[in-house]
């Protein structure tokens, strides 16, 4: 293109042009001389974009933290804090309005907790099946398996979790609907399993091959050994590997808002609908009009549900810290 | 396209004139910059000249174009996605997007100026429409048709008929059970849209808080509130303990729309010519919202929608259109 622009029948223009291909032609030889010198310059300017893509995530998650801390306040200033996390009604379009968050969070307390009773214990069998028992092929299909498992969108779990596994339990369990609580731990155990396995699987392969030595040297069986020597040695790594299940368990939305039944009452038991903080607010974030008291209510939401994922996976991270040393 | 390209040519070394008599008056160092930032320049008008003549041989500028937003209520959702296809064949450059969510989201769009039609429902309740005027938005109400909320049960369930007392005993965990009614010993298991919804409001004011102004009764907290018409068919067509209400429109097989009656004996089935004879108690008018009269595409759009084609659509998918004439004829 810069040709084209320089035979234009502008004589003045033309010789410009002309001096400026003089310029540059020089250049381009010269070019192998500032190699070094672009390199000392190069290293530091890398460095510091590296720096600078870190410190990018920490200012994203205060960001965040700030937003939502900020329009959740605009409601505190309507209603106290000791009506919104301990009110035990959740109306928002009512006339006035009740924003007791008390029965969403009880209800994703629920769902989570019969989730991890579900899964920690599966899990934690597959991996110790995989890490110890497995022949080499099995264990190879077996991990990819799982993989695939965490590739199933959640959006195809809650549509089976409607037409199949509701009515499945409602029938079998003599409920009055199968739009309830255990349907939605039980596709979200399965959710979390492929988190809880492959970090569980890693905990475990991770023990030191001496451990194993001494035990068998002692005369244990392989049970006892893996039983008493190496699932202990590994418990801080499957702790932290409950803990992100966990995680990953209480701020799944589209399951639970399919399957749940998300009735906003204080759930007595696993058994009956129930309603999540993440079903809330994927229920009815579209409806609010920016700036509302619903708005910032479901912001309010937001920040519970913030600080219990954040919680859990600091308390992750210091089991998988301490995993490692 | 030659053609083109050399008119954008001239028209950068027109536009370069200026910088050119500065890069003179400087040192030679700018010449390197300037080039640069002519190629570019000279890359980005090629893809302008390309672009724009693209557009203009391919459109003829008295034909109407353009995009049409409609955001809101999921019981017309099919209805005006079947008026936005018809509409789009008659003007193929005006496309029409059409999105569900429920009556509340379109409303909350229309304030937040993120749609250009708004179908609800339900009416627009004051403190929107104050919220809206707030915002600049001037809400301009459009009814669109007439629909009937019908309360489904299971095949199996005997129950076939009920009152609008029973149905406020029922929605609001009074009757708990359908021996209580005469019908089987199995527990009932209430169904609702989410708060999103118009017909959630409608069905809260006329049935659970019977239209008595300053009632404060709620839904049963027991009601499963979910968050489409279609999860409730898929509910109640499984459970032969639930009992749900959605529009009109999406009555099918699959499920048992009961008689519903305003006075004791007065029992009237979910049809057209119900809702039209207003015999049938629960039925209600269908709005569009625009922001301020229409105009332009969206102006189109909704005389599209009023107009026979659109009303065909409308009485095709359940609804009752809103010429009353139009409606006998069938």
């Amino acid at each position: 293109m810069p040709e084209t622009s320089s035979t234009t029948p502008n004589p003045s223009r033309g010789a410009r042009s002309a001096e400026c291909v003089e310029d540059t032609l020089p250049h381009d030889t010269q070019r192998t001389a500032p190699d070094a010198q672009r390199r000392r310059i190069g290293e530091p300017v890398i460095e510091w974009c590296i720096k600078l893509s870190g410190l990018v995530v920490v200012a994203f998650v205060f960001l965040i933290f700030l937003f939502l801390l900020r329009d959740s306040l605009s409601l505190f200033r309507q209603y106290s804090v000791k009506e919104v996390l301990f009110g035990s009604e959740w109306l928002p379009i009512s006339e006035p309005a009740k924003f007791g968050v008390l029965p969403l969070l009880v209800g994703s307390v629920f769902v989570t907790f019969w989730a991890i009773v579900i899964c920690v214990p599966l899990g934690v069998g597959a991996a110790m099946f995989i890490a110890e028992v497995a022949p080499k092929p099995l264990k190879h299909v077996l991990k990819s398996l799982v993989e695939i498992l965490a590739a199933i969108p959640s959006v195809v779990l809650g549509f089976l979790g409607i037409i199949w596994l509701g009515p499945f339990l409602r029938s079998r369990f003599g409920l009055s609907t199968g739009m309830c609580g255990l349907t939605g731990s039980l596709l979200l155990a399965f959710m979390a399993l492929p988190t809880i396995i492959s970090i569980s699987e890693d905990a475990l392969v991770g023990v030191p091959k001496s451990y194993r030595e001494a035990a068998y040297g002692l005369g244990a069986t392989r049970w006892q050994t893996l039983w008493r020597v190496i699932l202990p040695s590994a418990s801080s790594g499957i702790v932290a590997a409950t803990m992100l299940g966990i995680g990953r368990v209480v701020g799944e939305t589209m399951v639970v808002l399919m399957v749940t039944g998300n009735a906003p009452v204080m759930p007595k038991s696993i058994l009956q609908p129930l309603r999540t903080l993440t079903a809330t607010i994927a229920g009815e974030m579209g409806e609010t009009v920016g700036g509302s008291e619903h708005y910032f209510a479901l912001f309010a939401v937001g920040l519970v549900l913030f600080a219990i994922t954040f919680t859990i996976n600091f308390i992750a991270d210091l089991f998988l810290r301490r995993a490692r040393k | 396209m030659k053609i083109a390209v050399r008119r954008g040519l001239r028209a950068v070394e027109e536009s370069n004139a200026f910088s050119d008599g500065f890069a003179l008056a400087n040192a030679d160092q700018y010449n390197l910059r300037r080039m640069g930032l002519r190629t570019t320049t000279i890359v980005l008008s090629v893809f302008c000249a390309t672009v724009l003549t693209g557009c203009g041989e391919a459109v003829d500028p008295n034909e109407p174009q353009g995009f049409v937003q409609t955001k809101g209520s999921d019981t017309i959702v099919n209805a005006m996605q079947e008026t936005a296809e018809e509409f789009m064949k008659d003007y193929p450059h005006v496309f029409v997007a059409v999105t569900g969510g429920g009556s509340g989201v379109g409303i909350a769009s229309l304030i937040n100026k993120t749609t250009e039609i708004a179908t609800a429902s339900r009416e627009m309740k004051g403190k929107e429409i104050e919220m809206a005027e707030k915002r600049g938005v001037h809400p301009k109400e459009i009814v669109v048709a007439y629909d009937g909320v019908a309360v489904i049960v299971n095949h199996h369930n005997p129950i076939d008929r009920l009152t609008i007392e029973d149905l406020h005993d029922i929605f609001t965990g009074k009757t708990t059970n359908w021996r209580q009614l005469g019908g089987k010993d199995l527990h009932i298991v209430t169904l609702s849209r989410e708060v999103s919804s118009g017909t959630h409001m409608y069905f809260k004011e006329v049935v659970v808080q019977l239209n008595k102004k300053g009632s404060t009764e709620e839904f049963s907290k027991e009601t499963l509130l979910l968050t489409s018409s279609q999860a409730i068919v898929e509910e109640v067509a499984n459970n032969e303990g639930a009992i749900g209400y959605l529009g009109m429109g999406y009555l099918s097989d699959r499920t048992k729309a009961v008689l519903v009656a305003k006075k004791p004996d007065e029992f009237y089935p979910p049809t057209v010519q119900n809702v039209v004879n207003k015999t049938y108690p629960l039925s209600r008018p269908l709005y569009l919202y625009t922001d301020g009269e229409p105009a332009g595409v969206t102006k189109l759009f909704v005389n599209f929608a009023l107009g026979p084609m659109g009303q065909t659509r409308f009485m095709a998918t359940g609804f009752v259109p809103v010429g009353e004439t139009l409606a006998r004829n069938q």
